[in-house]
């Protein structure tokens, strides 16, 4: 064999110290322009929960007996059900970079899959902070009165957003293993029908025994109840620290899993 | 010497299961120039350029690109090159000019820096009507035109362009060979893969012939014509008993025989003196050949040279598999 120790060409070195977090960032300005442009989508995100919320308190909300006005129930349901559907919406635009080729230019770009997810869920973040606010403003409209002092309301954000950053990061991982965009569109439905057994609309007390030990031990009922106690000035219990946990954990999961499912995925995505 | 390459892989091997898709397969290219591997679908002229962009990692061999080692320092590799896949791979919401932004940013530009990238690009590539338009708007070659500028906005070293100019219309196709041709101008080595030998005649200054996953060829575009005659005349014979006498006359040197047309092919340089000769030599009652036309050799007509079968063979679903129906060997 010849001798192949060559000095190469002029190798690009104006890459910045922490690429990671540089590259992360324009991606999710990209995911955020790109989502801002798709109408439909767009449209969606925000009719979608407020419409939910406008069909749970007038049509539902009388026939439901919480022991208060229905609609202070049912919006930290109604958020949740928001957050979760918008972050879910994270598996779609992954698996569209996945299946369009896009991947392998910024695989050649020396560009890692954790930027690339983490730019995903940062857009989604982005996207959820906005359909949130006007969730709430609706909900303020048609008579939610929440009772929070500004601890409660930080401490409330701060749940919302990890339980947002945990979704759209388990929806990211799913994106990365569907086969199709329409695949990937399987899981948002998943995620839009996990607030339904749970404490989100209606107490779990009422469900049939089988389901009220689902509804009781699955994510979101203690989000929610988290959610809840904080924004109605009602202590929050042990709900918060379960809360915490389960988005915390699906996080650690979801990353995990998907640092291992991007290797295998990338490599092969041609085939 | 090996300073002079900017690519050199040696004993390259990939299987996907029981699939060789490469067998092992030595490249050479000098820096600075214009490479083109040729081939049909399923050749692995796609696989050979995953390995060589260090997307896919070969199960044998070693590589070296742009100087760097394709596995060892692949890190390093990835910012002497770009890659351009065979689908434009540039965000349809975004307009032209965000696109490229994005991908200078991407490659480590400040904001200020990566704009004037930017719109120098849109500017060589004529897009600058367009810059900001999204790209949903453009037509097929503008996004393809846009794709390359894409990858050139961090002023890689070695640029690999998988089937650059599939599915593109004949003026679109004319004007990649002009933005290629460029490139190459400007000092950077191009590997481009294609299935369509116009293509490597026109831009490459040499050529590999992959079929099954082996260099079946190689050399400048001159020698490989020479091998292929580069040209093919077609009879169309008057009658079966014809397309038979002349199909036993021509035997082994027919390209392409179709009984149902009653037309036969054989390679020729496509000078008049030769065209002459064959047709003495088939039909020297001058009532066999109906007609005669003379074509360009096709790929089809060099795999037939080079590798004694069709092209296409390993593909199933293009348009070269059902070529390879009906177009039967004598």
């Amino acid at each position: 064999m010849s001798d192949m120790t060559v000095p190469g060409a002029v190798v690009r070195s104006t890459r910045p110290p922490v690429p990671i977090v540089s590259d992360a960032l324009t991606l999710a300005a990209r995911c955020v322009r790109m989502s801002s442009r798709n109408l439909d989508s767009l449209l969606t995100s925000l009719m979608l929960p407020v419409m939910l919320m406008v069909l749970f308190v007038y049509l539902f909300g009388g026939a439901i007996h919480t022991g208060g006005r229905y609609v202070t129930y049912v919006v930290p349901g109604v958020l949740l059900l928001c957050a979760g559907f918008g972050a879910s919406v994270t598996a779609v635009s992954v698996n569209h970079d996945m299946t369009r080729g896009i991947i392998d230019r910024f695989r050649s770009m020396d560009i890692g899959g954790t930027a690339v997810l983490a730019g995903h869920v940062a857009a989604s973040v982005i996207r959820n902070a906005a359909s949130t606010i006007v969730v709430f403003g609706v909900a303020l409209a048609i008579g939610f009165r929440p009772h929070a002092a500004l601890p409660q309301w930080l401490a409330a954000g701060g749940v919302l957003l990890l339980f947002v950053v945990a979704v759209s990061w388990l929806s990211a991982a799913a994106g990365l293993l569907a086969s199709s965009p329409e695949a990937a569109s399987g899981f948002t439905f998943f995620v839009m029908f996990l607030p339904y057994p749970s404490s989100a609309f209606v107490p779990t007390s009422t469900m049939p025994s089988w389901l009220h030990g689902f509804a009781d031990h699955q994510p979101v009922t203690p989000v929610v109840e988290t959610l809840r106690g904080l924004l109605l000035g009602m202590p929050a219990g042990a709900s918060a620290g379960r809360a915490l946990a389960w988005s915390g954990g699906l996080l650690i999961v979801s990353i995990a899993l998907s640092s291992v499912v991007f290797q295998r995925r990338a490599a092969m995505s041609a085939h | 010497m090996t300073d002079e390459l900017a690519i050199e892989a040696i004993g390259l091997e990939k299987s996907y299961g029981a699939t060789r898709v490469l067998a092992p397969v030595d490249l050479r290219v000098t820096r600075g120039s214009v490479f083109s591997l040729l081939g049909p679908n399923g050749a692995g002229k796609t696989t050979m350029v995953r390995i060589l962009s260090t997307l896919t990692r070969p199960d044998a061999g070693q590589a070296r690109v742009a100087g760097f080692d394709i596995v060892g320092d692949r890190h390093l590799v990835r910012r002497s090159i770009s890659l351009t896949g065979q689908y434009a791979t540039v965000d349809l919401l975004l307009t032209g000019e965000e696109n490229l932004r994005m991908m200078g940013r991407l490659s480590g530009l400040p904001r200020r820096q990566a704009r004037g990238r930017a719109r120098d690009l849109l500017e060589r590539f004529d897009l600058a009507a367009v810059a900001r338009r999204r790209v949903s708007a453009y037509s097929g070659g503008m996004r393809r035109r846009l794709d390359l500028a894409a990858s050139l906005v961090g002023s890689p070293s070695v640029i690999f362009l998988d089937e650059p100019t599939t599915g593109l219309d004949l003026r679109s196709r004319q004007t990649m060979w002009e933005v290629i041709a460029n490139l190459a101008g400007s000092g950077v080595t191009v590997f481009l893969t294609t299935q369509y030998l116009e293509d490597a005649d026109q831009l490459a200054d040499r050529i590999a012939v992959l079929d099954g996953g082996r260099v079946v060829a190689e050399g400048t575009p001159g020698t490989l014509k020479a091998q292929v005659a580069g040209q093919r005349l077609d009879l169309t014979l008057a009658s079966r008993t014809a397309f038979g006498d002349v199909a036993r006359c021509l035997g082994e040197r027919a390209a392409i025989s179709e009984p149902g047309s009653l037309t036969i092919g054989v390679p020729t340089d496509g000078s008049a003196a030769h065209v002459r000769a064959l047709l003495d030599e088939v039909d020297p009652d001058r009532r066999a050949v109906h007609r005669f036309a003379v074509h360009s050799a096709t790929l089809d007509d060099v795999f037939l040279a080079l590798t004694g079968h069709p092209a296409g063979r390993a593909d199933n679903t293009g348009p070269a598999g059902r070529a390879d129906k009906e177009i039967s060997r004598v």
